[in-house]
């Protein structure tokens, strides 16, 4: 568990984002697992849906709900990003280890993407494809699991940390 | 025709009638004693009678049984007429009996008119007594034993207005035979269930005739259409909708005046629109004849001052509704022990149900027989191995017939045409496990905005829907009692409105389930603003030409504007219609062509890059009132840029323009492109290596290169916006990423390679043909729609042109009525507590008249748990369209080996299923059922067919042209694309023959696709759908290219051309009619091209050979050994 005594240097350093993120980043997988569920039970537009869940440059529609929130994926990666780098520069092999798949996954997510002139995910005409449609919300749910799980592995890293200090 | 309709008045046309009438009454008055000639007769309606007394206990009991009184009558006086008839001869008949001679003669006259108006119609819904008697009694009487059963069937409904004197009725009672045949083949064209059995069909029609037994098509069709018959008596036609071939009814707030039918009210309408109706152009008229005839049935029913007769029909009417189909499924599940009164299949029609096992052709329709399951009769016919290697000859005779649903025989003829909607299995898998199994697609094929000649549209002011599922009432829902239904797709118990239950072609109360909503399961209801966003918006139409120097060089303009002059009254539309014209070369033209000026003025906007509109007002103008300059300007137009010397072409800024042109009000946008974009947004570069064009391994650049014409669509699609694409190029253009922009926004592509007004007349030929047919089809805007299906089954993917915005709902801009859309299904949820399963299309749009309507397909079909049953109702047609579909999705998602692997293991798979299930099988042999027999042969052409050839030269844009006419693409048109007909037409008159409006067609029989039927000595036409080639062999008879071609021999026969002349002999005059009704049977007209021998045209013709070997490619017996190969595995 040495590696968790960098892990408390990355908490020292900045406590508030660490936590923040984190929550954040689950957070937006719920939303965007909401939005998918909205897609499906049609209550949503897709042109709107897509809209939200990629950061278009475009001034977007008002939105019902979670307005901020929901713009998503980009940010999500980037956070994701931010955290191997920390974790890279913490030397915390063992937790880059674990997210190293992940950010893998990110970079081919993001390089198979559909032919789209702006940053952004998800192709507003083929979202609707079942198949696709059942991709993304299985994707959503996965994420959760892992961001859910990884939260609690840094709490208790940080705790340990807290604790053994 | 028009004008004698309308001067015949019922009173009248009931005044013609004093003799027939007078020879009738004692008959009438002798009734329940004859009941013991015709014990089986007797029984059937007495079992009705009684049935139906059980199910509507209060209701109904009493007055069925006083109101039966008058059909026991009508059946007694059928038999006893005809008994009498079949003792003595014909012609004592004739002579000793005066009376019954009048009967007679105003029987076949009757009998005329019936035909001309579907005779069958009487016969199943008023006494389909004396039709069993007839069929029983007489099946092969002469014309002179069964007509009075008609005749008689009719006439207890007091229709003796029909016979309405000096209408066309009566020269049809001269020449009987004649349209008799023409009409049943005009329900073998478009009612597919016959197509396959035009000879057959043909001799048997004397019988089939007379005793208005029918064939089992003309009987189905009879019975959609019943209630639009009705439906038209008391139908009030506009003439804006009658235009159209519709017919409208106007259910107006009537109908709430519960058991007083205003009799003063209804007659005249009813006379005006039968009128109106059978005033259509003579071919419309005999269709309509034959598919929504009866106006004789209808009009008696609206005429007669006595209802009471019709009522009885309600005794079979009501069958498929009047309880639910819980007790129906014993009918169709366990047939082992047929009761002989079974409660699902009245007896009334033994003859009819057998009628079909005379043709060996109709496979699927023997498994069917009676309506009753497979498991239990004998190995049904779409079961019996096919040994395919063995098995040389699997193309049928004529063209391959939709299989139809394993259903009764009342829930058959309910069911919607397969011409709109067909499904890939048409026995539907209880599980995904048992669908998973059978390893084929599930989809449904969808023609929804088909040109229909006969279709009822219904105003009503309360459109009936389920509550919970906003399901449309249809056919198939079930009637619990008098006041409730249940909704055949979430099982939802529902009211029945009070203005429902008025039923407007009785003029009575308490039918709900005679309305014609429930009668037909294709209509079109007229809709309420409830289901308006906005005020249905005008038509309006805007074309974006390119006037590049490339454009011009093309020589297109010329031929566009010309159309559009011709067809500039023509265009949909009414008074609002407007019209407005954008030109681009590297700038981009407006045209103000504002009411009042003295010619059109040109705007140019050469700020590409933020364009904006220079009077927005007056750019789109009305049709009607800039009539004259409109004129100018497309007269002006060719020659405006004749001297050009712009190459650039500034596509994606004139789009955006158009886009701006268009918002506020929606429309259709037809661009005209020649050449790569190559300025301002959306500008393309040229992706295509030419050396690739044949090569084996990848194909590259399928997809769009930028999203710009993606995004484009949708706006459009979001203000209502279609864009068409016309793309007249000869290098490549990108269609790849052009077709975006009319892909997402449900517009349609054409694409003219090389196009050439004078160095390529046929692609010059088939754009103006194409532009016409363009130009004048109906219109849809501001369309959606939706498809539910019964709970349990889930829409899992689209394809087709359009944006899907939910789960279910298509957002259309405009529709057209080309159009074609596939729906790939899942089974979500066990379907093992139900044996039907529905799917029903609803789209709704706006009439180019600015009516708000909605048109309704439902198709029902049966639910089977064995995997047998399921190949039993393989529709393999549909099963390889929607494979197509599913392909072209594929070789752009992932790549197009992957597609082409995917597509033979769709066979490999499904067949190596169905040996495993058949364990008697040889497993060395390639076994297929029957049913899938010209599976591989499919799978095979679509690998040959350009979108999917690897190996062979293709060019990218015709490969991707070929990929969009597969997904946008009705499933007809598809077939003929992917599998081509070819016919031998050298000896066509000694072919048998059929008749289609008084001419001769003669029918020779389907080739395979293979040289070895070459002949050097024949002439040989195939039928690619969009282009006919009649190729020419070198020794091929002098007579033939003389009487057919005009030229004296071989040699003397140009190398381009395009149009058979008409020569005055036998040969030639049954070429051009058997030419003439092939194409007839189609919305697009295509090009005729005839190719000698040494024409470069050649290739084409034999490309699509695709049963022969290429240097890439199998041929069907090496692909068929390739499979087995891969099946014994």
């Amino acid at each position: 568990m040495g590696s968790l005594n960098a892990e408390h240097q990355l908490f020292q350093q900045n406590p508030v984002t660490w936590s923040w993120e984190q929550v954040y980043l689950c957070s937006s997988r719920i939303l965007e697992i909401i939005a998918f569920d909205e897609l499906k039970t049609d209550y949503k537009n897709p042109i709107d849906q897509c809209n939200t869940l990629n950061p278009t440059v475009e001034k977007v529609k008002k939105i019902k709900r979670v307005k901020i929130a929901l713009k998503l994926v980009l940010p999500e990666y980037l956070i994701h990003a931010f955290f191997c780098v920390m974790f890279l520069c913490a030397a915390e092999w063992l937790t880059l280890g674990l997210n190293m798949p992940l950010l893998a996954y990110h970079i081919w997510r993001y390089m198979s993407r559909p032919v789209m002139s702006g940053p952004g995910l998800y192709d507003p005409t083929t979202i609707m494809n079942a198949d696709i449609l059942a991709y993304c919300q299985k994707e959503g749910w996965c994420k959760l699991a892992f961001y859910l799980l990884s939260f609690f592995y840094y709490l208790y890293g940080m705790i340990y940390v807290l604790v053994s200090s | 025709m028009e004008t004698s309709f309308d001067n015949g008045s019922p009173v009248q046309n009931w005044m013609q009638f004093p003799s027939g009438y007078g020879s009738h009454p004692p008959n009438y008055s002798a009734p329940s004693g004859h009941y013991s000639q015709v014990p089986n007769k007797a029984a059937a309606s007495h079992l009705d009678n009684q049935y139906r007394a059980s199910y509507y206990p209060t209701y109904y009991s009493s007055p069925a049984q006083n109101v039966m009184t008058p059909s026991v009558g009508t059946s007694v006086l059928n038999t006893q007429e005809s008994q009498q008839l079949y003792n003595k001869t014909p012609h004592t008949v004739g002579s000793a009996e005066g009376p019954v001679q009048g009967a007679i003669s105003s029987a076949s006259y009757l009998h005329t008119s019936a035909q001309q108006s579907y005779s069958a119609f009487g016969n199943h819904y008023s006494t389909s007594v004396s039709s069993s008697v007839a069929s029983q009694g007489f099946p092969l009487n002469s014309d002179h034993y069964a007509m009075p059963v008609v005749s008689s069937a009719v006439y207890p409904n007091v229709s003796y207005p029909p016979a309405a004197p000096g209408s066309v009725y009566g020269q049809a009672f001269t020449s009987q035979s004649l349209p008799v045949v023409g009409q049943v083949k005009e329900t073998n064209k478009f009612s597919s269930q016959s197509t396959s059995v035009p000879h057959s069909l043909q001799q048997h029609v004397p019988v089939g005739y007379n005793t208005t037994l029918s064939t089992t098509s003309s009987a189905q069709s009879v019975q959609d259409n019943l209630c639009s018959n009705l439906t038209r008596s008391v139908a009030k036609v506009n003439n804006q909708i009658n235009t159209e071939k519709n017919l409208s009814l106007s259910i107006s707030q009537k109908f709430a005046i519960p058991k007083a039918p205003n009799l003063n009210n209804f007659p005249s309408p009813a006379i005006d629109s039968s009128s109106t109706t059978s005033s259509a152009s003579p071919v419309l008229n005999n269709y309509d004849a034959l598919e929504g005839g009866g106006y004789p049935e209808t009009r008696s029913v609206t005429s007669s001052p006595v209802p009471a007769p019709s009522v009885p029909q309600t005794s079979k009417a009501s069958k498929p509704f009047g309880y639910g189909y819980p007790t129906l499924q014993p009918g169709y599940q366990n047939a082992a022990a047929p009761t002989p009164v079974q409660p699902s299949n009245p007896g009334h029609h033994p003859g009819l149900q057998h009628y079909p096992q005379q043709y060996p052709g109709v496979n699927q329709l023997t498994s069917s027989i009676g309506g009753l399951s497979l498991q239990h009769s004998q190995q049904p016919e779409s079961l019996r191995p096919v040994n395919l290697t063995q098995d040389r000859n699997i193309l049928p005779v004529s063209s391959v017939p939709a299989p139809v649903p394993n259903l009764n025989s009342d829930l058959r003829k309910l069911n919607c045409s397969p011409d709109s909607f067909r499904c890939t299995l048409t026995n539907i898998p209880q599980t995904q496990a048992l669908l998973n199994k059978a390893k084929l697609p599930l989809g449904l094929l969808l023609h929804p905005f088909r040109d229909l000649t006969q279709l009822p549209v219904i105003t009503t002011s309360t459109i009936v829907r389920c509550r919970s599922c906003r399901t449309y009432i249809n056919p198939f829902v079930s009637f619990i009692d008098q006041r409730r239904w249940k909704c055949n797709l979430c099982y939802r118990v529902n009211d029945v409105p009070e203005e429902f239950m008025y039923n407007p072609l009785t003029r009575s109360y308490g039918e709900p389930h005679k309305r014609p909503e429930v009668q037909n399961s294709t209509v079109e209801l007229i809709a309420s603003s409830d289901y308006m966003l906005r005020p249905p918006q005008p038509a309006v139409y805007l074309f974006v030409l390119d006037v590049s120097h490339n454009a011009v060089e093309a020589g297109y303009l010329t031929i566009v504007c010309q159309s559009l002059l011709e067809n500039l009254d023509k265009l949909p539309g009414d008074s609002r219609t407007r019209i407005g014209f954008i030109t681009f070369d590297s700038t981009v033209q407006f045209y103000n062509l504002q009411e009042g000026l003295s010619q059109p003025q040109m705007l140019i906007v050469s700020d590409i890059d933020d364009i904006f509109l220079p009077t927005p007002d007056s750019l789109l103008v009305n049709l009607h009132e800039s009539k004259e300059l409109i004129k100018d300007l497309l007269n002006a137009l060719p020659n405006m840029f004749t001297n050009t010397r712009e190459t650039h072409s500034a596509l994606g800024p004139a789009l955006q323009a158009a886009f701006k042109l268009m918002s506020p009000t929606g429309g259709r946008i037809s661009v005209f492109q020649t050449q790569l974009p190559s300025l301002g947004a959306g500008l393309l570069h040229s992706r295509e290596d030419p050396n690739q064009r044949s090569s084996t391994k990848v194909v590259q650049h399928l997809g769009p290169a930028t999203d710009f014409y993606k995004k484009l669509a949708l706006d459009c699609s979001g203000q209502q916006t279609a864009v068409d694409l016309f793309l007249l190029s000869s290098q490549y253009s990108d269609l790849a990423s052009l077709a975006c922009v009319s892909k997402y926004s449900a517009g349609c592509i054409y694409y003219y390679p090389s196009f050439h007004h004078s160095h390529n007349p046929a692609q010059a030929e088939k754009l103006q043909k194409d532009l016409k047919r363009y130009l004048t089809r109906k219109i849809g805007f501001e369309a959606v729609m939706r498809i539910r299906c019964t709970k349990g089954l889930s829409i899992h993917t689209f394809h087709g042109n359009f944006f899907v915005r939910s789960t279910d709902l298509l957002s259309l801009a405009n529709v057209n009525p080309d159009a074609g859309f596939a729906v790939q299904m899942s089974i979500e949820e066990s379907l093992t507590d139900t044996s039907l399963v529905c799917f029903q299309t609803a789209l709704l749009y706006t009439s180019s008249k600015g009516e708000r309507r909605i048109r309704v397909h439902t198709l029902c079909l049966p639910v089977v748990s064995s995997l047998a049953d399921v190949y039993a109702g393989a529709d393999v047609q549909a099963v390889v369209c929607l494979l197509a579909n599913m392909a072209v999705d594929r070789s752009v998602s992932s790549s197009l080996a992957d597609a082409r692997d995917a597509l033979v293991n769709a066979v490999v798979d499904s067949l190596a299923a169905y040996m495993s299930t058949a364990s008697n099988l040889q497993q060395s042999m390639l076994i297929a059922p029957n049913s899938l027999k010209l599976f591989p042969l499919y799978i095979l052409a679509l690998l040959k067919q350009k979108a999917f050839r690897t190996g062979t030269s293709t060019r990218l844009d015709d490969r991707v042209y070929a990929m969009c006419q597969m997904k946008s693409q009705p499933l007809v048109h598809l077939m003929k694309m992917i599998h081509p007909n070819l016919y031998r037409i050298d000896k066509l008159i000694d072919e048998s023959t059929i008749h289609v409006n008084d001419r001769v067609v003669p029918q020779p029989p389907l080739q395979k696709l293979s040289a070895e039927k070459l002949t050097r000595e024949g002439a040989f036409l195939m039928d690619c759908g969009s282009i006919f080639y009649i190729w020419i062999g070198k020794n091929c008879d002098n007579n033939f290219i003389k009487d057919v071609l005009g030229y004296p021999n071989y040699a003397s026969v140009p190398q381009t051309m395009t149009q058979l002349p008409e020569v005055d002999a036998l040969s030639s005059e049954r070429t051009r009619s058997f030419v003439s009704w092939l194409r007839d049977s189609r919305t697009l007209s295509p090009v005729l091209q005839v190719i000698k021998d040494e024409n470069p045209a050649k290739t084409e013709f034999f490309q699509h050979l695709i049963e022969d070997r290429t240097e890439a490619a199998f041929s069907y017996y090496e692909f068929l050994l390739n499979i087995q190969q891969q099946v014994c595995k």
